[in-house]
């Protein structure tokens, strides 16, 4: 596999959590402007878009509802659903388009007002009515979203003794980085007594073992080496990607412990020639406690069975063995639906420029960034280099 | 903790594969090629590819892979049943289904439980309860 030639040279966000002010394409519009000035460029230099699907509102054909909203007449748009692996998946697409001369410049964006333009009981609703469960042999036994993950979670509880505390060490560590990250939703600290203490929901998941509902809005900006040369950002390179699917329902997949994570991290490393030893930071998409955990395993940063014990003591906090989603991730930062992983994009970049502030990893030359859609069954996974 | 004896509370699909089935009892769709069984329907057999594939009549045992207790219902529908049990039972046959696990303190059911298919007139969805055959 040849890696396509690309540098991610924007990165912008909208205000992150409850912004009843903006509607979707409005929120879509602050992040893109903010990740072209960020580059140093402006609408008129983009020619290519990729958008995610929103769910508050009912657009047909989302990159060009975008396109038009923005005011641009991109030679390459399409519309990326790849669930919540989306946001990883873009940049891939984003560096095949640049890199083939489709277009020189792609502009990814997605977000929405989630939050903001119902109700989070509403969204809850929609999302268990979204199809993510069997709309014949799931949705009419009555589980959530939360539920069908709860599923994988009491299973690996079982096979590898994996315990609740250890999954409420992720939503601490998620917390503790959303409190360096003066745009996250939740930033009041929390503790695993806390997390442990939190309303159950779906057992063994609590409340604060689940995504945020927020209102948000992330946009990058993905062109030629030779182009981002003469922009305004150190250079940040695509050096592998990866893909994987096991699995579209949870309920007839017989070994829901191991994903398509497998497949995408052992091919985003080969093509980028590394191994997860030599990752520095990792933005692991974090719907859930239980997908960091199931995540750290699948990509090789320890045994299956073993990712309960990684996350224990701070070891995926800054500082710690492996700094994990050092932005606070969907748990504590936000997550505005399919648009969510992109935010672990953008943090792999500030991560990788030097531009993360009090979340630095100090010296971080190499980063995956990890989506995860579906329940725990689609993957992307992309490795990110410094320069 | 009050025993659960819900249903699940979705209106029967007129034209659903349960309602399409329930003249067999518990039906699985089956490949009349290789012989497996799998779950959910599929247009060919996972296993081998052949388009061969009907349901057939199945035990309707099988055990408990993975469960969750529901607190906090989706939607206005569900409401009522709370706290009920979503689970992954692992038939006999091999193929896994979501269902509910009913008959039984949500909060006592366990991965491994040996369970049993219970199925009403109306070809609603199939639920299961605890097993305490000798033949399980």
């Amino acid at each position: 596999m040849t890696v396509p030639a690309a540098v991610i040279a924007g990165i912008g966000e909208s205000p992150v959590g409850r912004v009843p002010e903006l509607d979707t394409l409005g929120l879509q519009r602050i992040a893109a402007l903010r990740a072209l000035d960020d580059a140093g460029l402006s609408f008129k230099d983009v020619d290519g878009l990729l958008t995610t699907p929103i769910r508050v509102e009912n657009w047909a054909m989302p990159c060009g509802k975008v396109a038009e909203g923005l005011g641009i007449r991109p030679h390459y748009l399409a519309t990326l659903d790849v669930a919540g692996a989306s946001g990883a998946s873009m940049v891939h697409h984003a560096a095949m388009a640049v890199a083939t001369g489709q277009c020189h410049t792609v502009l990814c964006v997605g977000g929405q007002n989630m939050l903001s333009f119902s109700s989070n009981g509403a969204a809850v609703q929609k999302l268990a009515d979204a199809g993510w469960a069997h709309p014949e042999f799931e949705a009419p036994y009555g589980p959530l979203v939360p539920t069908l993950y709860a599923l994988a979670a009491r299973r690996h509880m079982h096979e590898y003794g994996t315990t609740h505390r250890q999954m409420a060490e992720v939503a601490v560590t998620m917390r503790r980085h959303a409190s360096l990250n003066p745009n996250a939703h939740k930033r009041d600290p929390l503790s695993i007594d806390d997390v442990m203490a939190s309303r159950m929901i779906t057992s063994p998941l609590r409340m604060l073992d689940c995504a945020l509902v927020s209102d948000g809005a992330a946009a990058f900006v993905v062109t030629t080496p030779e182009r981002a040369r003469n922009l305004k950002q150190p250079l940040v390179r695509l050096l592998g990607s990866g893909y994987g699917h096991s699995h579209t329902y949870i309920g007839d997949y017989r070994d829901v412990t191991t994903t398509g994570a497998v497949q995408s991290g052992r091919d985003a490393f080969a093509m980028a020639g590394l191994t997860p030893a030599d990752i520095d930071v990792a933005q692991l998409y974090d719907c859930f406690t239980i997908t960091v955990i199931i995540e750290l395993e699948d990509l090789g940063f320890c045994a299956k069975g073993e990712g309960g014990a990684f996350v224990e003591n701070g070891a995926i906090g800054l500082g710690g063995r492996l700094p994990v989603t050092t932005h606070g991730g969907l748990l504590s930062a936000g997550h505005p639906g399919l648009a969510g992983g992109m935010f672990h994009v953008l943090e792999g970049v500030r991560q990788l420029r030097g531009q993360a502030g009090e979340r630095q990893v100090a010296g971080a030359q190499t980063a995956l960034v990890h989506g995860n859609g579906g329940i725990v069954g689609l993957h992307c996974s992309v490795i990110l280099g410094k320069g | 903790m009050s025993t659960s004896d819900k249903q699940g509370a979705a209106a029967v699909e007129p034209n659903g594969y349960w309602q399409r089935t329930s003249s067999l009892g518990f039906a699985l769709p089956r490949c009349e090629d290789c012989g497996s069984f799998h779950f959910y329907p599929r247009p060919a057999c996972p296993a081998c590819g052949s388009e061969r594939v009907a349901p057939q009549p199945a035990s309707g045992r099988g055990q408990v892979y993975s469960h969750s207790v529901v607190y906090r219902a989706p939607s206005a529908k569900f409401a009522a049943d709370v706290p009920y049990v979503v689970a992954i039972v692992a038939t006999d046959e091999g193929p896994h289904l979501m269902t509910r696990i009913v008959g039984m303190d949500p909060e006592a059911v366990e991965i491994g439980l040996r369970v049993r298919v219970r199925l009403d007139a109306e070809g609603r969805e199939p639920v299961f309860e605890p097993d305490t055959s000798k033949e399980a």
